[in-house]
């Protein structure tokens, strides 16, 4: 009897709900991180290698998909996420074989980075009904006025995803950007791309609208200045600027001043960009850097 | 060697000045006007008086569309990649070649002057884009128009004739027509009358694009033949054949009104058209899709065909046009994109969707 032939997946983009391949048609290999004692780097796929056309394009679906997102109920969005962790969890097995293969883990220890990141996501969607009471409120004045505060999305935002973390941090820094009505173009980790498309296969099969998140693959010092050029991106984190190759934050946050996007810089001090630890439970910073805050003054009756 | 040549750009050759030879004609702008339609038709055709069954006969004489030919040449011509300083010229070509369009029931005089001010400053933080050639509304709309624009170069175009329907007595399409050029109108758009043309009473409309064109006066007239109602490719070349040789100046795919409007063959159809059209009586007529081009890369396929089709002397806006509201915005964003080397967004172009104030 012969032996089955593979069936190798083809790893590609998720636009807009879609999974093309890149416009430029290239691809690049994607070997597993060093582990035991094998010399010579085992290979794991080809991934689809974005272009600036490609973020283009993701930018163009994460605009759309913006105001209906934003426009969902908050208990809404905090359902649907939820959701994904449920896929999330009923594709454990995969997301487990890819963080090995990435980030060269035992299997012990991948099976806790990927509960931690199924426990990171379920943590987010629990405050889409929550933040707003935390970080709005009604404001005292000197006047017969209500004056409430309330926080908002910024819009579209561009994620530069760690490079080191490729599950959990990918979790920790996209989670925190959708909750709060956001829709995002994820630059996945250039050397480990493939949990960034499993989560995307994750986003695809659950509830979550086509074009909320974006994930592009490829190479980051390529892409990411032309996100943070692009005029229709409203914010940008850096955090996977820390240890990607040849990519300045600094040149990052310049290019992003010129529409006054928010920049989320990465962690470390100095010019030196440092991966943060993804394991500790986070703050509201992520969320609040990509909140706004819309403030009404309503006239209150004698 | 008046007219044609003084008016095509420059750079380009005078016709007949480089490639194959053509058929020798003599050159000028439509001369239609000068001549009794119905007498130049009955010389073009060859016949002692212009009956329904002379036009029939004649325009079901021209040769068939190749259906699969056309597409494909279509499809083929659409694959040219466009870049760098042809992509800036194709731009600026493009955006100079708009009517810039609100066909609404819901227009108001607000909106017809805002986008009259649009047409004058396309893009306020680059003023060297160039405007569109019109803008093109309501009849009834046109005075609000005029205040903006003035004599500023960009021409006011306004349908007529019981657009987008066409379904009215030829009396009152006729004072529509009328209504409109009094109202200050350089160039109309007139609906044909698709049910007597599927129905195969080619006289009557004929003689309706003639009155019509007569009622214009000095105005250029735009005859849209609602492509998308004429279901062939034949339909749309004995269509074509018909409004040229009733006087048009223009020849139009569609009101924008109905689905599918503006595709590539069939403009490739009317270019056919207007090229042999030229080669056989000398003049010139204008071609303008409608509707469905929305984005600067569909706007240069189609320049793409008028070079290829037409030929270079089709490629400015007096004798080429889109009929078109969003495309200009899109234009304006590659236009950005192409100054500044950033990608641009809505918030740096007008937001032209309606206000529902």
């Amino acid at each position: 009897m012969s032996a089955r032939v593979d069936v190798r997946k083809t790893y590609k983009l998720y636009i807009g709900g879609k999974f093309p391949r890149s416009e430029s048609g290239r691809s690049y290999e994607v070997m597993a991180a060093p582990s035991g004692r094998r010399a010579t780097p085992r290979f794991l796929a080809n991934a689809a290698m974005g272009s600036r056309k490609d973020a283009r394009d993701a930018v163009v679906a994460a605009r759309k998909a913006q105001p209906g997102w934003a426009g969902a109920t908050a208990y809404n969005r905090g359902q649907v996420l939820y959701r994904v962790a449920e896929v999330m969890e009923g594709r454990r097995a995969q997301l487990v074989q890819d963080v090995r293969d990435s980030e060269g883990l035992t299997p012990a220890r991948a099976e806790a980075v990927v509960s931690a990141a199924i426990d990171r996501w379920v943590w987010y969607a629990g405050w889409s009904d929550k933040y707003a009471q935390v970080l709005g409120g009604l404001n005292p004045v000197a006047g017969p006025y209500f004056d409430i505060s309330a926080p908002e999305p910024t819009g579209v935002v561009a994620v530069l995803a760690p490079q080191a973390s490729s599950l959990l941090g990918l979790v920790s820094v996209v989670a925190p950007v959708v909750v709060s009505g956001n829709t995002c173009v994820v630059l996945a980790s250039e050397d480990r791309p493939l949990p960034a498309i499993d989560l995307a296969e994750c986003l695809a099969t659950s509830d979550v609208p086509g074009g909320v998140v974006n994930v592009v693959t490829g190479r980051t010092a390529e892409v990411a200045p032309w996100l943070a050029s692009h005029r229709d991106v409203n914010a940008i984190d850096l955090t996977g600027a820390a240890g990607a190759d040849g990519v300045e934050w600094g040149d990052l946050e310049l290019a992003a001043a010129d529409n006054l996007k928010r920049v989320l810089r990465p962690g470390g001090s100095g010019t030196e960009a440092v991966e943060p630890d993804f394991e500790a439970t986070p703050d509201l910073g992520r969320m609040t850097a990509f909140l706004e805050t819309k403030t009404v003054w309503h006239p209150k009756g004698r | 060697m008046t007219g044609l040549a003084s008016r095509s750009r420059p750079e380009v050759p005078a016709p007949g000045s480089v490639g194959p030879p053509r058929r020798p004609y003599t050159l000028g702008v439509s001369t239609a006007t000068d001549l009794d339609p119905t007498a130049r038709a009955r010389d073009i055709l060859g016949v002692s008086r212009l009956t329904n069954s002379a036009l029939t006969g004649w325009l079901h004489g021209l040769p068939g569309v190749d259906q699969v030919g056309c597409e494909a040449r279509a499809a083929a011509l659409s694959t040219r990649s466009i870049k760098t300083t042809s992509k800036a010229w194709a731009i600026d070509t493009a955006i100079s070649m708009i009517d810039l369009t609100t066909l609404e029931g819901a227009d108001t005089p607000g909106k017809v002057r805002g986008l009259a001010t649009r047409a004058l400053v396309p893009d306020p933080s680059d003023l060297s884009t160039p405007s569109p050639a019109a803008v093109c509304v309501y009849g009834d709309m046109v005075p609000f128009a005029r205040e903006v624009i003035g004599d500023r170069g960009v021409n006011i175009a306004a349908v007529a004739t019981a657009f987008p329907s066409g379904r009215a007595s030829r009396a009152v399409k006729l004072a529509d027509t009328r209504d409109a050029v009094e109202n200050g109108a350089d160039e109309i758009d007139m609906v044909i009358d698709r049910g007597a043309f599927l129905a195969g009473d080619y006289l009557s409309v004929f003689r309706e694009i003639a009155e019509t064109k007569e009622a214009c006066g000095d105005a250029r007239l735009k005859v849209i033949m609602e492509t998308g109602e004429l279901v062939t490719y034949d339909n749309v070349r004995r269509a074509s054949w018909l409004s040229m040789l009733a006087g048009g100046d223009f020849i139009k795919t569609s009101t924008g009104k109905i689905s599918p409007a503006a595709t590539l063959p069939v403009t490739l159809v009317m270019l056919e058209a207007v090229r042999d059209w030229r080669d056989a009586t000398g003049e010139m007529v204008g071609v303008k899709p409608a509707g469905g081009i929305r984005t600067s890369k569909d706007a240069i396929k189609f320049l793409v065909t008028v070079s290829e089709v037409a030929g270079e002397d089709w490629l400015t806006n007096e004798w080429f046009r889109f009929g078109a509201s969003s495309l200009l915005n899109d234009l304006v964003l590659q236009r950005q994109k192409m100054t500044t080397g950033a990608y641009s967004g809505a918030d740096y172009v007008a937001d032209d969707a309606p206000s529902g104030y």
